[in-house]
Order: structure tokens, then C-alpha cells, then sequence
């Protein structure tokens, strides 16, 4: 049997590389560090998440001084484009965030420094290789790497009940989404003789494509990936697990691993299975309505700010549906833009509900925010501008994502969905104005349901770098977004 | 034509205004309110060149900035006023600085935040006023809801969050769908000229299908209707009136409330003529129900700011009929009743907010014999209240005199129906100034009321100024608009090339009575929009 050694270029994978070997780095400083001295876990090792970030910055370097062009390598397995680029900043700029959100909250914690740090980057690595993968086999291998990373870090808090709780949903739950995928793959080799993308579209449009177990792959396909970006009916775990665990790691679950997911399902749609476009439309037209509604109608009642997060997060996943419905360039273009949006918005939000929660995440109610204004202007300030481009209102980041994506579906001529998808931007601003109520707008009493008085909130360094740094990519994408929309749009696929 | 940009200044002169108060420590509120007083004021003074070298003789856009601002989807930093927007755009940067000055003693109360409100309030009105592209109209127009639901949520009266937010979810809910609207007209606007444009002035160009103008009028006539308010969507403005502070009502009655008005002449009018004739039925009866239940409304009223707010209601259903009379004295009557509506309204509000200060209670029964401690007051209330229901020598007199011209052209009985809102108009102010002002005084609290001050003189005198000049002398500032509104009323009468080559002429005529088929457009259908979009879908 002749062997064929496939083509190996390493300069394609340099990025993933990078964020590999420092995720070993930091694993291994940390073993070499004496860190049982007095004081618990906890005690020093900042630097380990500045040695992280570190790691993050250079590989973003890399990303952005690669050459242009689509490059495809690894035998077909692996693919470096404009899309598979953006999509890479994305998760870059993600897991920056988080780590520079995280340095106090892991100190506070007393949590394990070294394998929380090299988890994020190895959960980096995993989106990476979600966003490069030309073919199923690699998409899968990222979004276990990704995965299981994930189900790991969100019971990091391992003292807290919740926590526990979160990890437990989120691995059982997920193994079974990704039993799914995995059966979707299996009918599609099945059904094509082939996992590669470019195969898989070129068996279909060779053949007719009325295949049964090809729809059935697809469909499987729909509820796998409908899993991992929480969509409606697929949304059961995120609440929960959202909710339960560590603040830092709901922030990076809802940014990064989100649009990995997105860039994964928007690739193997769009170049594998383009043909049956007109089976997943409409499939996806569902999807999209229901998601942006049970999402922001369930967030009206909550009370747990994390909750009503992770039901908001739902929804804005309704709306990046609907640009995927839209399946013209515009719409492309607006997944990436938005997904680059949500992630300074949100990341930037979980940021100040981190500093708010305090040690041990005591203040996570909408009730805890009351008078926030009152007693640091700064933060109330901050917060706004997170919740009001999270409800779409201009001049933000979040108003520009929804006005790229309902321009999308107007063109594609789904204008009831557009309109659908606009009255659901109503109904989420009640509840972020909820929040804004109560940090303007109600005198601050130290004895608000029993809780206590509200201490000095306490920004560390790295947290006002990253609040700053999300405040002006959601200004800078809201106001002059020119450079952003023209990188999205040199970013879209091509098909 | 001059190149100084002044538009842009006089629009983001307040952000300047703002940026210097953010460097003043918080408890030195003085300052913070000569800082904000004096933006106001210079913005004012800037603002009052546009006047003096407005050319009335062209229809013109007038004092035009434009420069690509997003050219992936052709946004452009477009700005430029006409007749129609030039004295909006005077009245709003004046009743800003009245606002401002009102407010001195009233906000005592983190006044940092709320001068910067007032401020960002004014950067997005002018704004909405100057903007020629969609886009950044709609910028403007949305970026305006979060001041002005932070004046009324956090300095309002007792129910202020729930008013705020009434305000925040209703004006926004009209608005989203103005923006699926306005997107639709980008498309049509693409597959019509080949180019990507949100040019407000080239969408005038469009040649829409009749099903087409019907539903997008409908989605800005929800947008503008709610803004206006119009019965039946008027029901945020009494909440947000009643719990908002003095300036804030001022803002909201004298220039939010326009931008309804505005938005209907600016956009509806002329890019979806046909539905407007077709609508007029609809909107004459709203307009009327709102005119006369308005009016009932504020003759209930035990509260004078109740009774102040649901007059506007009844008020801008004269703008609303005026203009839809869709003749020069109509149109031209309702412009200039934005403009009184602003004086007046915000007089009766920065009146009821001076008796406010001194007995922090708006109930009328609280008063009685006024007259008697504050004589002065008395009289400018008198003259305030005279210019709202119109009487002869008062700026009122002049716009209801051309509505109610316009509207008999239109329509007898819809002139008719209109003028009973008249009397009731006067049975409500005259009414209320009776218990208020007039008699002998019968609560021993108002004995020792002290009369206005210099610094409410200070801001009554130039909006009687107004009062009276308009009243007396009205030329100047009809000059100004009358040439606009001819241009406007062509692109209404400007035959249309409907459905491809049919020649169908926008008969104005025909509307007389009631026989007009609104229901004509519904056989539109949503994805038969589609088609109009022919070969930009295929690039996919």
C-alpha cells in the first residue's frame, strides 16, 4: 500500500501552535512553581495569566501578519482563508478578554491558576481548529478540544454547588449534542463517501440530492451544532450552566465558543452543503424565530443577572440565525460582525457584573445593582453602554451588528422574519433597561431583600484595561465601523 | 453659501459642552450649570446666522455638508436644512437654553448627569432636523431615547420609572419598523438606479408601486404617529409629561413631539405620495378624534401639567390636519404650529413648573387668586394661555387661521369638526386660568408667594417675544418656508410612473369625501417584494 504523505505546512497552523505551547508553558510553570505555600492556591500567579495574555497578543500578531488568500493543506483537512482569519481574532480577542477579566476573580477564588489559564487557551485552540477545519473530522476534533475544556472550567468553582451543577449539565448534555453531530457526520460519509467539505459539496451536486439519509445527516447536522450556539429548542443546558458557572468562564462561553461554533456550522453549510440549501432554509427559518423569541420573553422574568444573560445570549443567537437564513454575502458578513460585536459587549458586561458579584459571586440579582450610580458613576456609566448596544440602540456596536443583519434578511426578501427579528429587539430592551432602572433610577438602600450594603467595588489594573478595551470596540464598531465592515465583508465565504 | 460647517457645530457643540462638564467635580454644581447654560446659549447664537443666510427663494438643501462616513453599505455624513427644518431647528437650540436656565433651582440633585443629558438631548435633536441620510437620521432619532429617558427616570415625580420606560419601549417599538422600512426603500432604491445609497433626497426620486408606498407609509406612519402622538398611540405622553421635570416636558412638548410632524413632511409626504392621498381620510379622522378628545381630556384634568400635556395632543392634531390638507396654507399653517406649539406648550410648562416651585403641587384646586401675590405672573400666564388657544395678535391665531384654511379647502366638515377643538380649547385654558388665577385667594399657603424672578423672566420674555412677533407679524418666518413647501406639495401632485410605463396621475382631487380605496394595497404581499429586487438577489 502506497503511502501518500500528505502536504504539511506548518506556517498555516503558527497561530494554533503558539496558543498550544503556552497553554503547556503555563501548565508547566505552575507545576514548577511552589504554590503550596501558606495562603492556599490562590496566592500569586497573576503572572501566569499575564504569561497567558501574552500568549494570546503574540498569536493574534501571527494571525494578522499571515498571508492573504484561501490555502487549503493538511491533505484537504484544513483551511486558511479571510473567514477562518476573522473568525480567529474573534476567539483571540475572546479569550484576551477573559483572561484579563479573570486575574482578580482566580485570585479571589483561591482557584488553581496554572490549569485554568492553559484550559482557556487549549478551549482556544479547539475554536481555533473549529474555524480552519476544511473537513468534518477536523471540526469535530476542534470542538472537542473545545468542549471538553469547557465542561472542565465551568466547575472550576468546585466549593460551589451551582458550579458543580453547571459542569455536570453542561457535560451530559453536551456529549449527547455531540453524539448527534457525530451520527450527522457518520450519515453523511454514509451518504458521500467522503467527510471533506469541498467533496461532500461536490458528491451532492453531481448526484441528485433527494438521498434520504443525506437530509437525515443534515438534520442531525441542525440539532448538533444547534446544541453548541443554544438555540431554541437546543437552549435547555445554557441557563444553567451560564448561570452556574464562574462568571469569567460564562463571559468566554458566550463569546468564544459561540461564534466557534457558528463558524463551524456556517462552513459546513455553506461550502459542504450548499445544494440543499433549500431544505435548511427553512429549517433554520424556525430555528431562528423561536430562538429570538423564547429568549428574550423567558429573560423578561428573571432575576438573576447571569440568568438573564444567558437567556439574552440565546437570543442574540436568534438574530445571527437569521442572518444565516439570509445565505447572501451580506449575511455572512453580518455573522462575523455581529459575533465580533456580541463579543466586546458582552464580555465587557460580564465584566462589570464580575466586579459587581464580588468575592464568592454574592451579588448576581438585578436587586444588587440598585443605586449603582449613586456610588460608582464609572461602572453604572460602563454597564449602559454594554446593555444598550446589547438592545441594539445606536451609537454602539450592537445597534450596527442588527442593522448589518436585518439588511441581510431584507435583501434575501425575508421581510416578516426581519420584522419579526426587529419587535424582539423591543422586547429585549425591558429587560436591560431593568437594570438601568435600578442603577439610576432607585435611591440605593443598604437593606434591599436582606442583602448587604453594597462594599467598594474594587477594579484591578487588568480589569480596567479590559473594560476599556471592550468600551471602545463598542464605540469604535458603533461609530465608525467602516474598517470592521469592510474586513467582514472581504471575510464572507466563498460560494 | 458659506463652507463653515455649521450644522455639524451647532449640532456637536453640546458634546463639547459635555466633555468640559465631565472634567468638573461633581459637587460644584454651579459651574456645571453656567457650563451648560453658556453651550446652550452660544449654540443658540451660532445657530441664528442660518437665518440671516437662508436663501428662501430656492427649495433647495441649504448649507450641505456631506462626506462618506460608512461606504460598504453608502452612508454618508450627509447634513443640510431647507424651509421646512430651519425654523425647528432655531426653535430647538433656543428652548434648549431656556430649558437649561429653568432648571437652575429645580434639579439640585446630581446635576452633573443631568446637564449632560439636556446636552446630548440637543446634539440629537438638531440632528434628526439636519440629517439627509436615512441612516444617520435614524442614528439620531434613536440615540435621543436614552437622555430623555434618564431626565424622566431619574428626576422625574413618583411613577417616573414606570413613565420612563413607557416612553423607552414605545417609541422605540414604532421606530424598528421604520427601520425594516428604510431598508426596503435602500433595496428598491439599489435595483431601481444600480447604486447603494441611503441619500434621503435621491429616495425622493423612487418610483414606488402603489402596494409598495402603502406598506412603507404605514411603517413610518407607526414610527411618526407614536413620536407625534396621534390618538391612538398618544397614551406615553401624559405619563411622560406628568413625572418628567420642567425641562424635560419643555424638550419633549416643544421639540420631540416635532420630529413626528417633521418626520410625516420630510419623508412620507414625498417619497410615498399615492398612499398619502390615500390616507388622508384615515389620517383627517385620527387627527380630529385626537383634537377633540384631547380637548375633553384636559377639561377633566385636576392636575394643570395633565391638563398642559393633554392639550398638546389636541394641538398636534391641527399639525397633523394641517399638513394633510396637502395644500400651501395647510402645510405652511402646520409648520408654523410646530413652531408656536413649541413656544406656547413649552411656556405653559416652564409656568407651571415656576408655581411648582414655590408650592410643589400641581393641583388646581391647591390654587386660587394667584393674581393677587403674582400679578406678573398672572399676565404672562394670560398671554401664554391666549397664544395656545389661538387668539387674534398671538403666534397661535396665525398657524390655526391657515390649518383651519387649509382644511375647509380640503373638506368642510373635517374644518367643521376641527373648530369645535377650538372652543373646547378655550373652555380648557380659560377654565383653568379662572380657578387657578383669577378670585380671591382661598389657601393661606399661596399668601406669600413671591413673584417671578429675574432668571424666569429671563426665560419667558424671549418666548413672548415670539408669541407676539409671530402673532403680529408672521411674514418672516412664512418667507422662509414658502418656497419649500411649494417644492413639497409638486412632489406630491408629480405624476408618477407606476407599475412600469403606466402613467397613473396622484389624484388630489379625487379625495373629497370619503371614496378612497385604502384597501387598494393589500393585495401586496411581502415576497412579491422580491421581484422588484431582480438581478441583486442572483449574485448569490
Amino acid at each position: 500500500m502506497e503511502i501518500i504523505i500528505p502536504t504539511i505546512n506548518l506556517a498555516s497552523i503558527y497561530p494554533e501552535i503558539v496558543v498550544t505551547i503556552f497553554a503547556v508553558i503555563v501548565l508547566l510553570l505552575h507545576a514548577f512553581t511552589p504554590h503550596h505555600s501558606p495562603g492556599g492556591a490562590g496566592k500569586g500567579g497573576d503572572h501566569l495569566g499575564y504569561i497567558s495574555f501574552i500568549g494570546i497578543a503574540y498569536a493574534t500578531f501571527l494571525v494578522f501578519t499571515q498571508e492573504g488568500g484561501t490555502e487549503y493543506s493538511f491533505n484537504g483537512l484544513w483551511i486558511l482563508d479571510n473567514y477562518s482569519r476573522f473568525f480567529r481574532l474573534i476567539f483571540l480577542l475572546g479569550t484576551g478578554l477573559t483572561i484579563l477579566i479573570s486575574v482578580k476573580y482566580v485570585k479571589d477564588e483561591g482557584i488553581n491558576h496554572g490549569e485554568y489559564y492553559s484550559l482557556i487557551l487549549f478551549a482556544t485552540v479547539g475554536m481555533m481548529i473549529m474555524g480552519g477545519g476544511a473537513d468534518l473530522i477536523t471540526i469535530f476534533l476542534g470542538l472537542e478540544l473545545m468542549s471538553i475544556s469547557l465542561y472542565v472550567l465551568a466547575g472550576y468553582t468546585r466549593n460551589r454547588l451551582t458550579s458543580n451543577e453547571s459542569s455536570l449539565k453542561y457535560f451530559l448534555l453536551g456529549s449527547f449534542a455531540t453524539g448527534f453531530l457525530l451520527y450527522g457526520i457518520a450519515l453523511l460519509y454514509g451518504a458521500t463517501g467522503t467527510t471533506n467539505l469541498k467533496g461532500i459539496s461536490g458528491f451532492i451536486s453531481e448526484s441528485n440530492f433527494g438521498n434520504p439519509i443525506l437530509i437525515m445527516g443534515m438534520v442531525l447536522l441542525v440539532v448538533g451544532f444547534g446544541f453548541k450556539i443554544a438555540s431554541v429548542p437546543f437552549h435547555m443546558w445554557t441557563p444553567d450552566v451560564y448561570e452556574g458557572a464562574p462568571s469569567p468562564i460564562t463571559a468566554f462561553m458566550s463569546a468564544g465558543p459561540k461564534a466557534a461554533a457558528f463558524a463551524a456550522f456556517a462552513r459546513v453549510f455553506f461550502e459542504g452543503l450548499p445544494s440543499l440549501q433549500g431544505v435548511w432554509v427553512d429549517l433554520i427559518w424556525i430555528l431562528a424565530v423561536l430562538t429570538m423569541t423564547v429568549g428574550n420573553v423567558i429573560a423578561l422574568v428573571q432575576n438573576n443577572i447571569k440568568r438573564m444573560l444567558a437567556y439574552s445570549s440565546i437570543a442574540h443567537a436568534g438574530y445571527v440565525l437569521v442572518a444565516f437564513v439570509s445565505a447572501n454575502e451580506l449575511g455572512i458578513g453580518g455573522i462575523l460582525y455581529y459575533m465580533l460585536a456580541y463579543t466586546f459587549m458582552n464580555i465587557g458586561a460580564f465584566g462589570i457584573i464580575i466586579v459587581v458579584g464580588g468575592k464568592g459571586e454574592k451579588r448576581v440579582n438585578v436587586d444588587d445593582y440598585t443605586g449603582l450610580a449613586y456610588r460608582h458613576p464609572v461602572a453604572a456609566a460602563t454597564m449602559s453602554l454594554f446593555l444598550f448596544s446589547l438592545a441594539g440602540i445606536p451609537p454602539t456596536a450592537g445597534f450596527m451588528g442588527k442593522f448589518y443583519i436585518f439588511s441581510a434578511a431584507i435583501k434575501s426578501g425575508y421581510i416578516g422574519l426581519a420584522i419579526i427579528g426587529v419587535i424582539n429587539s423591543v422586547v429585549s430592551v425591558y429587560y436591560y433597561l431593568r437594570i438601568t432602572v435600578a442603577m439610576y433610577m432607585k435611591e440605593p438602600e443598604s437593606a434591599v431583600s436582606g442583602a448587604e450594603s453594597m462594599p467598594s467595588l474594587v477594579f484591578s489594573t487588568a480589569m480596567i484595561i479590559a473594560m476599556v478595551i471592550a468600551a471602545y470596540g463598542v464605540l469604535r464598531m458603533g461609530i465608525f465601523p467602516s474598517a470592521y465592515i469592510a474586513l467582514a465583508q472581504q471575510s464572507h465565504l466563498s460560494f | 453659501m458659506i463652507n463653515f460647517p455649521i450644522l455639524s457645530v451647532i449640532t456637536y457643540l453640546p458634546v463639547v459642552g459635555i466633555l468640559l462638564i465631565l472634567f468638573i467635580n461633581k459637587g460644584n454644581y454651579k459651574l456645571i450649570q453656567w457650563i451648560a447654560f453658556i453651550t446652550a446659549v452660544v449654540n443658540f447664537i451660532i445657530s441664528i446666522p442660518l437665518y440671516f443666510n437662508f436663501d428662501s427663494k430656492t427649495w433647495a438643501m441649504q448649507f450641505v455638508e456631506k462626506m462618506p462616513w460608512i461606504e460598504e453599505f453608502g452612508i454618508s455624513y450627509h447634513m443640510g436644512i431647507d424651509g421646512i427644518s430651519l425654523l425647528l431647528v432655531l426653535m430647538t437650540t433656543l428652548l434648549s437654553a431656556l430649558a437649561i436656565l429653568s432648571t437652575w433651582n429645580a434639579v439640585t440633585e446630581r446635576v452633573k448627569e443631568y446637564m449632560i443629558s439636556i446636552l446630548f438631548l440637543e446634539t440629537g435633536m438638531v440632528g434628526v432636523f439636519c440629517s439627509l441620510d436615512f441612516f444617520l437620521f435614524y442614528v439620531f432619532w434613536e440615540v435621543m431615547l436614552i437622555p430623555m429617558y434618564f431626565i424622566i427616570g431619574i428626576w422625574g415625580g413618583p411613577r417616573r420609572v414606570y413613565a420612563a420606560v413607557k416612553f423607552f419601549i414605545y417609541t422605540m417599538s414604532g421606530s424598528v419598523l421604520m427601520l425594516v422600512a428604510i431598508l426596503v426603500l435602500y433595496f428598491i432604491n439599489h435595483s431601481q438606479t444600480g447604486v447603494y445609497t441611503f441619500n434621503i433626497l435621491d429616495y425622493y426620486r423612487l418610483n414606488l408601486p402603489f402596494g409598495v408606498q402603502f406598506w412603507l407609509f404605514l411603517a413610518f406612519f407607526l414610527a411618526f404617529a407614536i413620536k407625534v402622538p396621534m390618538f391612538p398611540f398618544h397614551t406615553w405622553l401624559p405619563d411622560a409629561h406628568v413625572e418628567a421635570p420642567t425641562a424635560g416636558s419643555v424638550i419633549l412638548a416643544g421639540v420631540l413631539l416635532k420630529m413626528g410632524t417633521y418626520g410625516f413632511l420630510r419623508f412620507s409626504l414625498p417619497m410615498f405620495p399615492q398612499a398619502t392621498i390615500d390616507f388622508i381620510p384615515f389620517i383627517a379622522w385620527l387627527s380630529l378624534i385626537g383634537i377633540i378628545y384631547g380637548a375633553l381630556l384636559s377639561i377633566a384634568q385636576d392636575d394643570v401639567k395633565k391638563l398642559v400635556a393633554y392639550s398638546s395632543v389636541s394641538h398636534l392634531g391641527y399639525c397633523m390636519l394641517g399638513m394633510f390638507a396637502l395644500n400651501a396654507h395647510g402645510i405652511q399653517g402646520s409648520i408654523l404650529q410646530m413652531i408656536n406649539h413649541g413656544f406656547s406648550t413649552g411656556a405653559l410648562f416652564l409656568m407651571v413648573g415656576i408655581i411648582y416651585e414655590r408650592r410643589h403641587t400641581r393641583l388646581i384646586s391647591e390654587y386660587g387668586g394667584i393674581w393677587r401675590v403674582m400679578p406678573f405672573f398672572a399676565l404672562l400666564l394670560l398671554v401664554v394661555a391666549f397664544s395656545s388657544m389661538g387668539v387674534p395678535g398671538t403666534n397661535g391665531f396665525v398657524g390655526e387661521l391657515l390649518i383651519l384654511i387649509g382644511i375647509f379647502k380640503l373638506n368642510v366638515w373635517y374644518g367643521a369638526v376641527a373648530t369645535i377643538g377650538l372652543i373646547l380649547g378655550a373652555i380648557y385654558l380659560l377654565w383653568m386660568y379662572q380657578r387657578v388665577i383669577l378670585g380671591e385667594i382661598t389657601n393661606d399657603k399661596n399668601r406669600h408667594l413671591n413673584d417671578m424672578n429675574f432668571r424666569e423672566y429671563a426665560y419667558m420674555i424671549p418666548i413672548l417675544v415670539f408669541i407676539i412677533w409671530i402673532g403680529i407679524y408672521p411674514k418672516p418666518f412664512l418667507d422662509k418656508m414658502q418656497v419649500s413647501v411649494e417644492h413639497l406639495i409638486e412632489q406630491i401632485k408629480y405624476t408618477k410612473d407606476i407599475d412600469a410605463g403606466e402613467k397613473r396621475e396622484a389624484k388630489i382631487e379625487g379625495v373629497k369625501g370619503s371614496r378612497v380605496q385604502v384597501a387598494k394595497g393589500f393585495y401586496f404581499n411581502p415576497r412579491t417584494l422580491n421581484l422588484f429586487y431582480g438581478n441583486n438577489n442572483t449574485d448569490n
